[in-house]
């Protein structure tokens, strides 16, 4: 076949529809259109916040109106409008709810149409041995259910939304909030410090291990809406808690942009374990639509011996920049970054992390696998950083790249910064095609050509699947399957 | 059982087949024998329907099935298997889920039950047991770190644990020691041997056709079949060589 006829049958087959693309409609209530320190004022005031927290939110919009965007990235980044888009959106009526089922029957239908598995409703609906997964759910920006609470408070848990947290915990939220990503930090950062709509709170205190996985299902459901999430969370001495983060959205013509911040803070001997996975509308063939996905993940290894884990698998946005980081400032403490990362159509991602060892015997991992198809274009960048005082320092970065087709790109750009001779550092790097050989050799045994694409995909990404909740993997093992039907011709 | 007429096919545009006719009836074992460059690997492939082995005449149906017109997976869903020359590596896939997901696909495509986990790794072990395989085998990457005798062996469990009604093997013996090559014979025999059942064998020498006994030999010569006979053919062709025997 030659390479132009394989190229074109390649361009239809990859032409799949969103599978999950949809919108309920649900009446909102809309803060006026444009950014400027009313809209600040309006969201700060929607939400009952305290003072303190409106002046931090305008010192965060007048620095940023002094930044600029950022574009080192490996992305083409169309103009965004920012007057020309909502900053808040909420269901119209706000009820205080006890469980699932007083929640609006138009948004669970919503969740089930997406087919997630709400490990909520197993529980509610009494099935024994059903692993506990506490549900935040965040429709649009306020959380509308939030259960499980009782449990985890017996644990000494909290876990509520951001803005629920600002009422009840103002201090611990006022302690920590800008602790891990400052509101300078970057540009994205800035604009969701100023705007953040809602999120989540997580706190475990000394000792605790948290009883349940902690879940949060963020969706997107109104047009031209900015979505501004903030999430934080603290894990005091000793403690460890795993969380689970996972996004698809509805169908949209306009960009949807999305600028959300993630912020960790590890106390000693503290182990957070954060997944992703993403599956946000990634825009059409032609690459129309779609969300931009600007996000700022950061982990503080504060205290000794401290550990956070990273993992990721990233397969919708038509944009994705993000960088989940850790920043290793404890004695002996862990970072470890796995990420899955799949680009299909016009799909544009610049993702990977930064490892900045400052303590002493501080460990990093990253394993990076990148999955390419259609025009798209993948990159992984990294930072390794070891300052002068950090002796003994240990990494390892593997970054794999797997190229479906001859017109997609896959880029790695590490980049690695050593102060003390001590430090061992050591970068693996391959790219990589499907094979025809693994495939008529998948095919040969029965399978057809996207079971046969699936399975080979999934054995690529499997070191990093590994390292995800089993009610996540089975899940983000059909996303990478359906994200590449019909991407090998 | 599997007949093909008149078999003509190119790779990359260059004719390599140039005319096969074989016919094998069910409950036999063929063996084709042939130097290196005869279209041996390529009459394999063209059966499995390898991409990039284009058929320009003549045709192959497989118990009155026309073959060629189905793609690779429908071919095993008819219950065709292909033994590779070399079998090829899909890291991070474990040999027990790719046979399990082969198999199922299969029997769901011939509207057959799936079998349980349980039920599959008992016949999982049980067929690496039967081939000298230790079944922690199935356990890592398809093929992966196999040397060139385990993946013979990989090969034959898997072929083990499908059960298919027509096999062909392409050099199945190469890489195996002499032990080996016992076991990996009865192993076909086992698997294969019976009246509803057929086998291609492609072999280079001789010596697999010690522990399989074929019911006819055939030898191919640039891309046709020129000679035909009994199992005293191979030992023939073994004495006096290729070029003799193809004269």
């Amino acid at each position: 076949m030659n390479e132009a006829v394989k190229n074109r049958e390649l361009r239809e087959k990859v032409a799949q529809d969103y599978e999950w693309g949809f919108s309920s409609d649900i009446e909102q209530e809309f803060a006026p259109k444009g950014l400027s320190e009313d809209t600040v004022r309006f969201i700060s005031a929607k939400k009952d916040e305290p003072e303190w927290m409106l002046d931090w939110r305008l010192k965060a919009y007048r620095a940023w109106l002094e930044m600029e965007e950022v574009d080192w990235a490996k992305l083409d980044i169309p103009t965004i409008d920012y007057q020309d888009a909502y900053y808040y959106a909420a269901p119209k009526t706000k009820p205080k709810l006890g469980s699932l089922d007083e929640v609006d029957p138009e948004i669970l239908r919503v969740y089930e149409k997406l087919g997630i598995p709400i490990e909520e409703q197993k529980v509610l609906a009494g099935v024994e041995g059903a692993r506990k997964v506490a549900v935040d759910a965040v429709f649009d920006s306020v959380s509308v259910a939030t259960t499980f609470r009782e449990e985890l408070k017996k644990a000494g848990v909290i876990f509520l939304s951001i803005s629920e947290a600002i009422r009840e915990y103002p201090e611990l939220v006022r302690k920590y909030l800008g602790s891990v990503v400052p509101q300078r930090d970057n540009y994205f950062a800035c604009l969701n410090s100023a705007v953040f709509s809602d999120g989540t709170f997580v706190y475990v205190p000394e000792g605790v291990r948290c009883p349940m996985e902690l879940s949060t299902y963020f969706r997107i459901n109104a047009e031209n809406t900015g979505q501004f999430e903030r999430t934080l969370i603290v894990a005091d001495k000793g403690s460890y808690v795993s969380y689970l983060e996972g996004c698809t959205a509805p169908m949209r013509d306009e960009n949807q942009l999305h600028a959300a911040v993630v912020e960790i803070f590890a106390h000693e001997d503290a182990e957070v374990k954060y997944s992703t996975v993403q599956n946000w509308y990634p825009g059409d063939a032609e690459g129309k639509g779609g969300i931009f996905n600007f996000v700022t993940k950061r982990a503080l290894c504060s205290g000794d011996r401290s550990k956070v884990s990273w993992t990721q698998v990233e397969t919708g946005s038509a944009i994705t920049w993000k960088y989940p980081s850790c920043i290793l400032k404890g004695e002996g403490s862990v970072g470890e970054f796995y990420s899955v990362a799949l680009t299909n159509n016009r799909q544009q991602a610049d993702t990977g992390t930064k490892m900045v060892h400052i303590g002493a015997n501080t460990r990093s991992t990253i394993i990076s696998k990148g999955i390419s198809a259609g025009k798209s274009n993948n990159t992984y960048r990294g930072l390794v950083r070891v300052l002068p005082r950090a002796e003994n320092v240990r990494n390892f970065t593997q970054c794999d790249s797997l190229l479906l087709g001859s017109e997609c790109g896959a880029h790695t750009v590490p980049y690695i910064e050593v102060k003390n001779p001590t430090a061992t550092i050591e970068h693996e790097a391959t790219t990589s095609k499907i094979s025809e050989d693994q495939l008529f050799y998948a095919m040969s045994r029965g399978l057809d050509q996207e079971a046969a694409v699936a399975l080979i995909v999934n054995g690529f990404a499997r070191e990093v699947l590994k390292q995800l909740p089993m009610e996540f993997a089975v899940e983000a093992q059909k996303l990478l399957g359906i994200s590449l039907e019909g991407s090998v011709g | 059982m599997l007949q093909i007429e008149n078999l003509h096919a190119t790779v990359a545009g260059k004719p390599i087949l140039n005319g096969v006719m074989l016919s094998v009836p069910a409950g036999e074992v063929h063996a084709i024998m042939g130097p290196n460059g005869s279209g041996k690997s390529t009459l394999a492939y063209v059966l499995g329907g390898r991409p990039g082995y284009e058929v320009s005449e003549g045709s192959v149906t497989f118990d009155g099935l026309d073959l060629l017109a189905l793609e690779p997976h429908e071919r095993a869903a008819q219950g065709l298997f292909l033994g590779f020359q070399y079998p090829v590596e899909i890291p991070g896939v474990s040999s027990l889920q790719f046979i399990r997901e082969s198999l199922n696909t299969q029997r769901r495509a011939r509207g057959e039950a799936e079998l349980s986990g349980a039920e599959f790794i008992k016949l999982a072990r049980a067929e690496a047991a039967e081939l000298g395989m230790d079944a922690e085998m199935l356990k890592r990457p398809v093929n992966v770190g196999f040397s060139g005798g385990e993946k013979k062996r990989a090969e034959m469990v898997q072929m083990g644990i499908i059960r298919p009604r027509f096999a062909v093997l392409d050099e199945t013996d190469s890489g195996l020691d002499i032990d080996a090559l016992r076991t990996v014979g009865a192993g076909i025999n086992r698997i294969m041997r019976a009246p509803d059942k057929g086998v291609l064998l492609i072999t280079h020498y001789q010596r697999l056709l010690d522990y399989v006994k074929p019911d006819k030999v055939h030898v191919l010569s640039k891309g046709r079949i020129v000679r035909s006979g009994g199992p005293e053919l191979a030992h023939e062709l073994e004495r006096e060589g290729y070029a003799e025997a193809a004269a």
